[in-house]
């Protein structure tokens, strides 16, 4: 043979650059919500119905019908699947649907908030891993604070003992803190807490801009926007740690190219990603349900929608004047949240730009020396000249 | 101390592994710990590598494996055979593949 010789094997750390010669596979990453269910009533949870709502659990997709989809998903090149909620592990057969993904060849992204990990579950992660940490949500530091938002009695204890039964066992595990009234004042604890028992100096995330409910059933909508903190707060958070945070808030403003026009979607690239709600219904991202943008995968194939479906969705055009004349001019792209899904769960549209997020943009903008207080982002007329002159004067 | 790969034996892919055809690319996927240092590595094979793997199916001794690459890339068997050993050596010292025999 003429070919090259040793080494015949090489290592790549999957979703890296350089896996593919060619453009890559039709899938490479599918998210599934198994259940919108959670034995926690989370204070800010965009998503969660009680762990016993037998209504949603019985249309919940059964284990038979993710195992096809997980085939059809493998058969489309797909190498990573985060199995998310709800609480994934509400769900009995949660591991017969694990194991069946990892024995197609996928790594297993799993989020959890660890309060249902048994012995047999964290032996069954040690002996078949799922080859990515596994993320837990952390509530809070002590029971009092951790319960404030879970709002489930027993729930600390239960998490502690989860991840004490993922620590013994060896398998590897992230945490992700959330900052709330309760854990607000624990954000140090939680990162020396996580640096100790993760052995990774990395900070762990901590979510702060909370969305309001996915399905837009708004009653606890007012609970979710009550909780949320304000963009002067949201900076004084990020600057806690100096201003590397705020410096890369203008490194993304450069990035991110030019303003967004009239196109909806900017994220995930084609042949990215795809998510699918517990029902079999398949979605653009996790938290995006308007109908236009999603497909009832019991109607067609996984890769027509992911083939024909997706590619349609994400060429779609905004005509909300509104949108055109902020969003769609505006510097600001790679730093704000504003986007689909926050469209959606806020105002029930795709292309309202969301006051909230907007209003938290700015005071990053401002923060980081690229607007005057009082100033609007989508009437700066050359935002590439902005962000070029802030970051000159800054390095003279 | 590994085991040194024989001609006369049969070796086919461990059940350790799952190994996955995707985009032209052999990708190996570990199934149970220890395989990968890391805990998210995946593999992949190089062109000869790929070459060769398609033929490592378990039933025919490796040195009937030799004989029919040489036969097709019309090259001496001990060419050939440097690299058939040389991965398969790669792929039993990482537990992707198995002497059946
Ligand atoms: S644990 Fe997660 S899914 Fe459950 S209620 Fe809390 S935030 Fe929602
Ligand atoms: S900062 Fe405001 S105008 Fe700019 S993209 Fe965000 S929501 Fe739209």
């Amino acid at each position: 043979m003429t070919g090259p010789g040793k080494p015949y094997v090489r290592k790549v750390p999957s979703g890296r650059d350089g896996m593919w010669a060619s453009a890559g596979p039709p899938l490479a990453r599918l998210d599934i919500e198994l259940t919108e269910r959670c034995n926690n009533d989370c204070v800010h949870c965009s998503v969660n119905l009680p762990a016993g709502d037998a209504a949603a659990r019985a249309r919940e997709w059964p284990a038979a019908s993710w195992k096809g989809l997980l085939g059809e998903a493998a058969e489309l090149g797909c190498l990573v699947v985060r199995l998310t909620g709800g609480e994934p592990l509400v769900r009995e057969d949660f591991e017969e649907i694990y194991l069946h993904a990892r024995r197609l060849g996928m790594r297993v992204m799993l989020f959890t908030n660890a309060t249902l990990v048994t012995e047999r579950l964290a032996r069954l992660f040690r002996d078949v891993p799922p080859l990515e940490a596994v993320e837990v949500s952390v509530y809070g530091m002590a029971a009092e604070t951790y319960e404030a938002v879970t709002r489930a009695p027993g729930s600390f204890a239960a998490f502690r003992r989860g991840l004490g039964l993922l620590g013994d066992q060896g398998v590897p595990f992230v945490v992700k803190g959330a900052v709330l009234p309760s854990t607000r004042r624990e954000m140090d604890e939680l990162e020396a807490w996580s640096a100790r028992i993760t052995g990774s100096p990395a900070r762990p995330s901590s979510a702060m801009l909370f969305d309001l409910r996915s399905r837009r059933d708004g009653a606890k909508n007012p609970l979710i926007a009550g909780l949320r903190i304000g963009g002067d707060e949201f900076v004084r958070i990020a600057r806690r740690h100096g201003e590397a945070a705020v410096d890369e808030w203008r490194d993304f403003c450069a990035r991110s190219g030019g303003p967004r026009g009239d196109r909806l979607f900017t994220c995930l690239a084609s042949g990215g990603s795809a998510s699918v709600d517990p029902y079999g219904r398949l979605q653009y991202c996790l938290g995006l349900r308007h109908p236009d943008t999603v497909t009832d995968l019991a109607a067609g194939s996984l890769r027509e929608a992911v083939t024909g479906f997706l590619p349609r969705v994400r060429a779609m055009r905004s005509t909300n004047p509104a949108y055109l004349e902020r969003c769609g001019r505006c510097f600001l792209k790679g730093l704000c949240e504003q986007c689909p899904a926050k469209s959606w769960a806020e105002y029930g549209t795709l292309d309202t730009p969301v006051e909230y997020f907007c209003g938290v943009a700015h005071a990053q903008a401002i923060a980081a020396g690229l607007l005057e207080p009082g100033e609007k982002a989508w009437a700066v007329v050359d935002g590439k000249e902005r962000v070029e002159r802030v970051e000159r004067r800054r390095g003279s | 101390m590994s085991m040194k790969i024989d001609l006369g034996r049969v070796y086919g892919p461990s059940e350790d592994v799952v190994v996955r055809e995707i985009e032209g690319e052999i990708v190996i996927v570990p199934l149970v710990s220890g395989i990968g240092d890391l805990e998210d590595e995946l593999f992949t094979l190089n062109e000869t590598g790929r070459a060769i793997w398609s033929r490592i199916d378990g039933r025919r001794p490796l040195a009937a494996v030799v004989r029919e690459l040489a036969g097709e890339y019309n090259a001496p068997d001990g060419i050939i055979q440097e690299d058939v050993v040389g991965l398969l050596q790669e792929l039993l010292d990482r537990r992707m593949i198995v002497d059946r025999g």
